[in-house]
């Protein structure tokens, strides 16, 4: 459902500038849940505001559905890293989850009905009535996640969508992508720098070189569903896949040059 | 013990101040030393200013000032925050504007008087366009500002749903701007009050109404000083009530904004 091929992008021009996307090779099935890893700064969001037609690539071609992106593309959500900035603080939780369904022109008790069945499946159901700086970190990223599943989009793209809660709260939030998966047809992004998590919620984890960003590994993640914290975590084959990652973030580099945890 | 408590209260320790410089105004008069004939004393004012309260001719001035105030406010509002919108969205026209307006901001609106007094026959348009001309510069200025701290990603969150630019400029970008907006149009209200009574009264009388005007008149009667301060006094309670009103306004519009700037702190 989405081809991104030969995909290139440069911030700013001579001596100042910064080649972000050196040609990114990218194709994504219906229904994947692909995690997209890499060395911070390599380019991640840049793909992604690509693919959400944010951004006006310098080169290359993303196909969503067969058609070229430009401008956004329809049936598409975006869940950011803040959720402090991309919710809107002046509208009630429910306004914030039913805001972008007025895009699909539903009148305003399919819009409420629709906010409501989504917040239920993030659990808050109860907080409709709040505003989103009255509630917990973990709980704002959920009502973000909430308008994303409103909207009923073909492909969800999460840019670092967990990477501003506590560690529990994280998993809590793996889990419940994993879960609200289940219910939408629906293909994911998500971009991540965390290697543990790449591989805990993918069915594949693309790996991205430093910038300029290309693709430098492709792994199929083939651990028994459902996923589970604990279990999941201690499977041979997430140690084996998570070393194999980790291997290809850090790149080829001398080994001396990175002290052991022993010398440490 | 009880005097901490006192002084812990907002509303009470305020009005303990001015209590305590009403009484050392009406002290320095009555011990001679600042003769009645120099400046009234505390009490006499206080009995014009509670005369005033009830005379025909001072409301209908008062009324008169408000008048021109509050229309004026609301064309001020009515063109800055257009003014305001269209500079913060457009670059080019900041450029070309921002220099003409760092020019005639500084210019003080009574020094227009005038020539608007050449410019206009009718006085209640002078004060009016005066009015809308200096009350402009704080919600021009504040709109102008309020639209860069619009978040870029709240913008883009919009954007990434599909919303053109009137969506994210209407749902985005001015509840975003509303709580700075507000703010400057707090601050026209006191410029207008000022510009508003200062151009009544050097406008002068003939044909014209208002606190100024009645400061002109007042100018000529026994007692003239009385009346003046008195008046004065009014003026001040009405601007201080006006920015209660305004702030007490703000705090329960954009509770979102304040909430949010405390828990960043």
């Amino acid at each position: 459902m989405l081809e991104i091929s030969n995909l290139t992008h440069t911030y700013g021009s001579g001596p100042g500038s910064h080649h972000a996307l050196g040609g990114v090779d990218l194709s994504v099935a219906e229904g994947e849940l692909v995690c997209i890893v890499g060395p911070s700064g390599c380019g991640k969001s840049t793909l992604l505001r690509s693919v959400a037609g944010l951004l006006r690539p310098g080169g290359g071609e993303v196909l969503f559905n067969g058609a070229p992106v430009a401008g956004t593309p329809k049936d598409l959500a975006v869940v950011f890293q803040d959720y402090s900035r991309s919710l809107f603080p002046w509208m009630s939780v429910a306004d914030n989850v039913s805001l972008p369904l007025r895009r699909k022109g539903l009148d305003r008790p399919r819009r409420e009905e629709a906010a409501l069945e989504a917040l239920t499946q993030v659990g808050l159901e109860e907080a409709g009535a709040k505003y989103p700086w009255q509630l917990s970190g973990g709980m704002q990223q959920r009502v973000a996640i909430a308008r994303a599943l409103a909207y009923r989009p073909a492909l969800l793209l999460m840019d670092e969508p967990f990477g501003s809660v506590d560690a529990q709260t994280r998993e809590d939030l793996e889990d419940l992508t994993l879960r609200v998966r289940g219910h939408h047809a629906m293909t994911i992004l998500l971009i991540t720098h965390d290697i543990d998590e790449s591989v805990y919620v993918g069915d594949r984890v693309v790996v991205l070189s430093g910038a300029p960003a290309t693709v430098v590994g492709d792994l199929r993640v083939d651990l028994p569903e459902p996923r589970e914290q604990i279990a999941t975590r201690e499977h041979p084959g997430f140690v084996r896949l998570r070393a194999e990652v980790g291997r290809l973030v850090r790149g080829p580099r001398p080994a001396a040059q990175h002290p052991t945890p022993e010398t440490v | 013990m009880i005097a901490r408590r006192l002084l812990d209260s907002g509303p009470l320790c305020g009005a303990l101040g001015a209590a305590g410089l009403v009484g050392a105004w009406e002290a320095a008069g009555r011990t001679g030393f600042i003769s009645p004939t120099v400046f009234p004393r505390a009490s006499a004012v206080l009995s014009r200013a509670a005369g005033l309260a009830a005379d025909a001719g001072f409301l209908s001035c008062v009324v008169s000032t408000l008048g021109a105030w509050a229309i004026g406010l609301l064309l001020t509002v009515a063109v800055a925050v257009p003014a305001g919108f269209l500079l913060g969205t457009l670059p080019g026209l900041e450029r070309a504007f921002g220099p003409v307006f760092e020019f005639l901001r500084p210019i003080p609106s009574v020094a227009l008087i005038p020539p608007a007094l050449v410019l206009f026959s009718d006085k209640v348009d002078m004060k009016i366009t005066l009015i809308v001309y200096a009350a402009s510069w704080p919600v021009l200025i504040n709109t102008m500002y309020g639209l860069k701290e619009v978040d870029p990603l709240a913008k883009e969150t919009l954007r990434a749903f599909g919303f053109g630019p009137a969506a994210v400029l209407w749902r985005v970008s001015l509840p975003s701007t509303a709580p700075f907006i507000a703010a400057g149009v707090r601050l026209a209200a006191a410029v207008a009050l000022i510009v508003g009574i200062s151009v009544e009264f050097l406008a002068g009388g003939a044909g014209g109404s208002g606190i100024g005007v009645f400061l002109i008149e007042a100018g000529g009667a026994t007692d003239a000083l009385e009346y003046i301060v008195a008046a004065a006094l009014w003026a001040g309670v009405i601007g201080y009530l006006s920015n209660g009103l305004f702030v007490l306004a703000e705090r329960r519009a954009f509770r979102w904004h304040t909430a949010r700037t405390e828990v960043a702190r």
